[in-house]
């Protein structure tokens, strides 16, 4: 496995170029463009909002900013979750040409599908940014989690998705599966709503190891607090044995990839 | 480091036939039926056949080899495990150093960037490092030849101008290990002739050359010696004049195809004067002979041939039937044999020649070779498109405008 690490390093540039390329079309395809990479995160955003006032009618309570806040900041990175799996399950099978003629480490493009849903993140996070100064969410050293658990979450997505492209390429009906389970999974995902909310039985929502990183997002951001450490662990442990597992799982396929696509 | 640049050891490649499960909707339920009902879990017919068996040999540096087999021989199979795309099935590989292949030198465009982005992606693809792409930039594009149009996104490109840049790029990676297959069927004579020049000075420069073709005067010039496939197995590795030799007088077809029509094709041979060819001259006859042979009785069958462009597009077609011939009517065992003879008057390029047996009444086909042949036909007149009208301009004058019908002879 060393060896093949460091094959996938040597092609580190092909990396990013695939990245850009799925970036620039994107951007180049549709007068949508930009709007593309902000639309999902506002429906995402807008729909929260809205359960979130559901609830607090509901409870009789008064809907707090930062109930809004800590929906928007969990929001985003739902939808990065959401559209970079999405992508990755293309990858191989819409890189045909590529992988059945040209010898590269193809691991690359589920990982590139996940940099360019990246792209779209940042440019939807900045956007956030925004909104948080607007709702008056302060700097703290806490915001220092950010980009740990960040990229926890690309580690994670980059693992599911090298499991779930090599899956749709020798199996047609994968994509529907997985398109079932993203459209369905913000349910089971605390996105809309905290794990505080479930009192005790909030642990086995924390199970899913999205679950963690976002209420950690929350945390940092919102709550000016460390992440649940334990938890953050365990979404550790998780992304990473779905990484190397994915890679491994991944580079033992890839020999049959060229005769079954 | 050693003085082999690649060397194959026993390669045995497997490939299945026939249908497998390709979604789990298939799959799942096969897996419990088997589970529960013991059965056997069975893909329906599926039929294994070697593409390859017990290839070996090794190429020294700065060597050049040939490859020659007729279609459906190994030779791109073979291609594609020396660049790792597949896995054998049994057997060792070494390549030493950087392998570079022109195999389909477009792969990999994509049509909504531009040319200059294209050969950043395509170069990079290709395992060249954007730095090296960077000084190498300018000979590329000028090798193209398309400097006009090099911020235009690709799509908007011809196929040759595609064509010709996919190439340029693949031509200077650089490579220690050069595998070239089939590439000079693409664009126009000029750029032909440029793409065997690159390819002849890359050999002269020491790097070790794979080459692939059916095009038997270019592996002649370019390589010493020369490996000839037949249905998957080696059957000679030697000098290319003799390997040549050899190939031109093994039997079409050998192999007695698997299918259980009453009546197949047993042999199909291209010919020009000399003996059997698959390099032509636009304009230069060719004559094809056909082999039918009957497993039942049938009757009123007729010949088809016809002939395909690189798009795969119809160019021409005819049949026995057509050009007058009587229905053919066989006893099993018997065998049938007529020939054609072709003017080929096409531009030049790359021809597929296809043919199939059928019975005209009931509109039925029966066995067909898609493609049996291949066909390069070179010409040194500048015409593009699939035929060659043999163009000669007969008048040219200048004149004062208006006063042509003074002048017009």
């Amino acid at each position: 496995m060393k060896q093949e690490l460091q094959e996938l390093y040597k092609y580190r540039e092909l990396l990013y170029m695939i990245a850009y390329r799925d970036i620039r079309v994107r951007y180049k395809q549709s007068i949508m463009g930009f709007l593309w990479a902000v639309l999902m995160p506002i429906l995402i955003v807008m729909s929260g909002i809205v359960v979130r006032y559901a609830y607090a009618v509901a409870s009789g309570a008064h809907l707090r900013t930062a109930d809004l806040a800590s929906v928007a900041i969990k929001s985003v990175p739902w939808a990065f979750v959401v559209s970079s799996i999405r992508f990755t399950c293309n990858s191989l099978t819409g890189n045909r040409d590529l992988v059945m003629k040209i010898y590269f480490p193809k691991e690359i493009f589920p990982m590139a599908a996940v940099l360019a849903s990246l792209f779209d993140f940042f440019v939807a996070y900045i956007a956030l940014v925004f909104l948080l100064a607007f709702l008056k969410i302060g700097l703290t050293v806490y915001l220092l989690w950010v980009p740990v658990l960040l990229c926890t979450l690309v580690l994670l997505c980059m693992g599911i998705g090298m499991i779930v492209s090599a899956a749709s390429l020798f199996f047609r009906d994968v994509k529907y599966i997985v398109e079932v389970f993203l459209t369905f999974g913000i349910f089971f995902t605390p996105v809309f709503y905290d794990v505080r909310m479930f009192g005790d039985h909030g642990k086995w929502l924390l199970l899913n190891p999205v679950a963690p990183l976002l209420e950690g997002l929350t945390a940092s951001m919102v709550r000016h607090q460390s992440p649940d450490l334990h938890w953050y662990l365990y979404s550790l442990a998780f992304s990473l044995v779905a990484f190397l597992g994915g890679f491994v799982l991944f580079k033992d396929l890839e020999p049959a990839f060229a005769e079954s696509i | 480091m050693s003085n082999i640049a690649l060397r194959m050891e026993h390669i045995y490649k497997k490939f299945r036939k026939g249908e497998t499960y390709n979604s789990l909707r298939d799959l799942l339920p096969a897996i419990t039926g088997k589970m529960f009902r013991g059965q056997e879990l069975n893909a329906g017919d599926v039929r294994e056949f070697w593409a390859l068996q017990d290839i070996s040999f090794e190429v020294k540096r700065g060597e050049a080899l040939g490859i020659i087999g007729r279609n459906g021989a190994g030779k791109s199979t073979a291609l594609k495990i020396l660049c790792r795309i597949m896995k054998p099935t049994k057997g060792r590989m070494i390549v030493n150093g950087r392998l570079s292949a022109l195999l389909e030198v477009t792969a990999g465009f994509h049509p909504d960037l531009t040319g200059m982005e294209n050969i950043f992606l395509h170069g990079t693809i290709r395992g060249m490092s954007k730095r090296e792409i960077q000084s190498k930039l300018d000979q590329i594009i000028a090798f193209s030849g398309i400097e006009e149009f090099i911020h235009t996104p690709v799509k908007r490109y011809s196929s040759g101008m595609n064509a010709r840049l996919g190439f340029s790029v693949a031509a200077h990676v650089n490579p220690e290990v050069l595998v070239i297959d089939e590439v000079l069927s693409v664009g126009d004579y000029d750029f032909q002739q440029r793409c065997m020049e690159r390819i002849r000075s890359v050999v002269k420069s020491g790097t070790t050359v794979l080459f692939v073709s059916h095009n038997l005067k270019s592996v002649t010039e370019i390589c010493k010696r020369s490996m000839l496939l037949e249905h998957g197995k080696m059957v000679l590795l030697d000098e290319t004049s003799a390997v040549v030799q050899k190939y031109l007088h093994s039997p079409a077809t050998a192999n007695t195809p698997q299918t259980s029509e009453p009546v197949y094709l047993s042999s199909v041979k291209v010919r020009d004067g000399s003996g059997e060819q698959t390099t032509f001259e636009s304009g230069q006859k060719a004559w094809v002979d056909v082999e039918i042979t009957a497993r039942e009785r049938v009757e009123k069958l007729a010949i088809v041939i016809w002939l395909r462009d690189r798009a795969e597009y119809e160019i021409f077609d005819t049949s026995t039937e057509r050009l007058g011939c009587a229905p053919i009517a066989l006893q099993p065992g018997q065998s049938y044999r007529c020939t054609f003879e072709l003017t080929l008057n096409v531009a030049h390029g790359k021809f597929e020649l296809c043919t199939g047996v059928r019975q005209y009444d009931l509109e039925k086909s029966y066995d067909r070779r898609v493609p049996a042949a291949t066909l390069f036909v070179g010409s040194s007149m500048a015409v593009r498109g699939a035929v060659n009208c043999f163009p000669r301009v007969i008048e040219s004058i200048v004149f004062k405008a208006g006063a042509e019908n003074a002048m017009v002879r």
